[in-house]
């Protein structure tokens, strides 16, 4: 009560509360408000048993099945990495330390597609490390594998950034009471260090596992689009689009933000309850 | 003894990580583009389409770090330093943009400006055409880094508090005053990062830019576009050319907003 007596007075001491809230309305209103506005249309005629056959087609299926297994076995890699480089980068001191700290930004950096060209050639049968393989028989290019090379690429920046600044306000007196304690650097890491940073860890898995899911521009090249092999779900959608099939197009693209919006919620969920 | 052990191996694995994920691609688009000599890359980023998809492609960066620098500075101004109704439901609409894949933004763009959009009649009366034209990529582009300074900016003010701002009010200063003396001395340096953030975004749009172009080669093609093109017709060294322009123009930003961290980071501290 007394908190909104308070602020209706607030509003009147500071000036410019009519032009802010005049330009931030009009713009949200333009751009997110009439975009989403039309997506009642774009299910226009059509029904649920349209909606559920496009979603439960032979072709999405094996998309989800490429999506969630690329998304997950790749999301799983950088977790890894993840906590490696941010915890080397907050516990040790070595040269060139600062460029590879902005290294980490680079996948945010350059265009998803750029990195989409320069993966798919380097790992295929005549690349560098494509090439390194292909003489053990592996193929990388044009197979689920590269899908999961490209979702690394554009997921990584998500998990060590996330962890790093929980490690560094992490308070050390707890790793020397249980040093002096007698416990070993493997004990202390995963009985003192890991608990905390692993609401961290969790939620750049969700985000990085997020961001996989719904990539595009890096994975259209290096994943070669075969339907019911390396074609993943935004591929299916680009695919729809190119047929004009609007509203299949959008029912794919609906699970697709159910399934992001579902695993976010899991990881926020599994955040607070750790706390 | 078996802490640098392990000090060492964590090192190694990190470095070996970074440089095959990350700086291996970034050098190969460098070295592919310089394969075939220097003539052939200048040739590939000298052709009028080359010149125009840059053109556009600045273009549209620029109208989404202006937009959305100016959206962010009035947007936190007004959900940090005033209370009133539908609050949390505007900074949610706010962040809407990072939630939906590019592709998805595309599809609904379509739905709102296209021909069988629902504000299509409007734009036909006018006689104003958005989607498979220039301004459909200019609000694609500006819809994908919508949210990005907002922010790196509210949080800031909302730490700042609102005492000062209302002292100075009571003084009898106005708004562009207060802003310019008070507001924007503590936010400068994030609203650089913020912007920089927003441009090395837009540079890179594929995903929406792609469903919006109607792959119209002359008028609509964006850099990141004109390269799948290239690839897709097996013109490799004119792809990667065209790139690394791209990846200059990338780590040119990623340097200053580097910088602009440090920067912020050190305001923070005083």
């Amino acid at each position: 009560m007394f908190k909104g007596t308070f602020s209706a007075d607030k509003n009147k001491a500071i000036p410019g509360f009519g032009l802010s809230f005049g330009i931030t309305f009009a713009m949200v209103g333009f751009v997110v408000l009439v975009p989403l506005a039309s997506i009642p249309l774009m299910f226009d005629g059509y029904s649920f048993k349209d909606f559920w056959e496009t979603i439960a087609d032979k072709q999405a299926v094996y998309a989800y099945v490429v999506s969630f297994s690329c998304a997950a076995f790749a999301s799983g890699v950088n977790l890894f990495f993840g906590i490696v480089l941010a915890w080397i980068l907050v516990r040790y001191n070595f040269p060139f330390k600062r460029l590879l700290d902005g290294m980490i930004e680079l996948p945010f950096a350059l265009p998803t597609s750029v990195a989409g060209i320069s993966l798919t050639a380097l790992y295929s049968d005549k690349g560098l490390i494509g090439g390194l393989f292909n003489m053990a028989g592996i193929k990388i290019s044009y197979t689920p594998a590269g899908i999961v090379v490209s979702m690394i690429f554009v997921g990584i920046p998500f998990v060590v950034r996330s962890i790093q600044p929980v490690l560094e306000k992490l308070d050390r007196h707890y790793e020397e009471a249980a040093q002096i304690m007698g416990a070993d650097s493997t004990h202390i890491f995963f009985k003192v260090i890991f608990p905390e940073i692993f609401p961290a860890a969790i939620s750049g898995f969700g985000m990085a596992f997020a961001r996989s899911l719904g990539e595009y521009g890096s994975v259209v090249f290096i994943s070669g689009n075969i339907p019911y092999k390396t074609q993943t779900l935004s591929l299916v959608v680009m695919n729809k689009l190119e047929q004009f099939n609007y509203p299949g197009a959008a029912s794919i693209a609906l699970v697709m933000l159910a399934a992001a919006s579902f695993v976010l919620c899991l990881s926020h969920i599994l955040q607070i309850k750790r706390k | 003894m078996e802490k640098s052990f392990v000090k060492k191996i964590l090192i190694f694995l990190g470095i070996l990580f970074l440089a095959i994920m990350l700086v291996l691609p970034l050098v190969s688009v460098l070295f592919h583009a310089f394969e075939n000599g220097i003539k052939v890359f200048i040739k590939s980023i000298s052709n009028e389409e080359a010149l125009k998809a840059l053109q556009l492609t600045l273009i549209a960066a620029g109208a989404a770090v202006i937009a959305n620098t100016v959206f962010g500075i009035f947007a936190s101004f007004l959900i940090t330093k005033f209370s009133f109704r539908f609050k949390k439901i505007f900074s949610l609409l706010i962040d809407v943009p990072l939630a939906v894949s590019p592709v998805v933004a595309g599809l609904m763009l379509i739905f709102a400006f296209g021909k069988r959009g629902w504000l299509g009649p409007v734009l036909d009366y006018l006689g104003t055409k958005i989607i498979f034209d220039i301004p459909g990529i200019l609000i694609a582009t500006i819809f994908v880094t919508f949210p990005l300074v907002f922010r790196e900016i509210a949080p800031l003010m909302q730490t700042q508090g609102t005492e000062e701002e209302e002292a100075a009010a009571m003084m009898g200063a106005n708004w562009f005053c207060i802003f310019r003396k008070i507001t924007f001395p503590n936010i400068k340096w994030a609203l650089f990062y913020g912007s920089a953030l927003c441009a090395s975004r837009a540079l890179g749009e594929f995903g929406a830019v792609s469903v919006i172009s109607g792959h119209l080669r002359e008028k609509t093609n964006t850099m990141t576009l004109y390269v799948e093109i290239l690839f897709n017709e097996f013109e490799l060294a004119s792809a990667f050319a065209v790139s690394s322009i791209l990846v200059m123009i990338s780590l040119m930003i990623l340097i200053l907003r580097t910088i602009a961290e440090y920067k912020a980071k050190k305001w923070e501290d005083k």
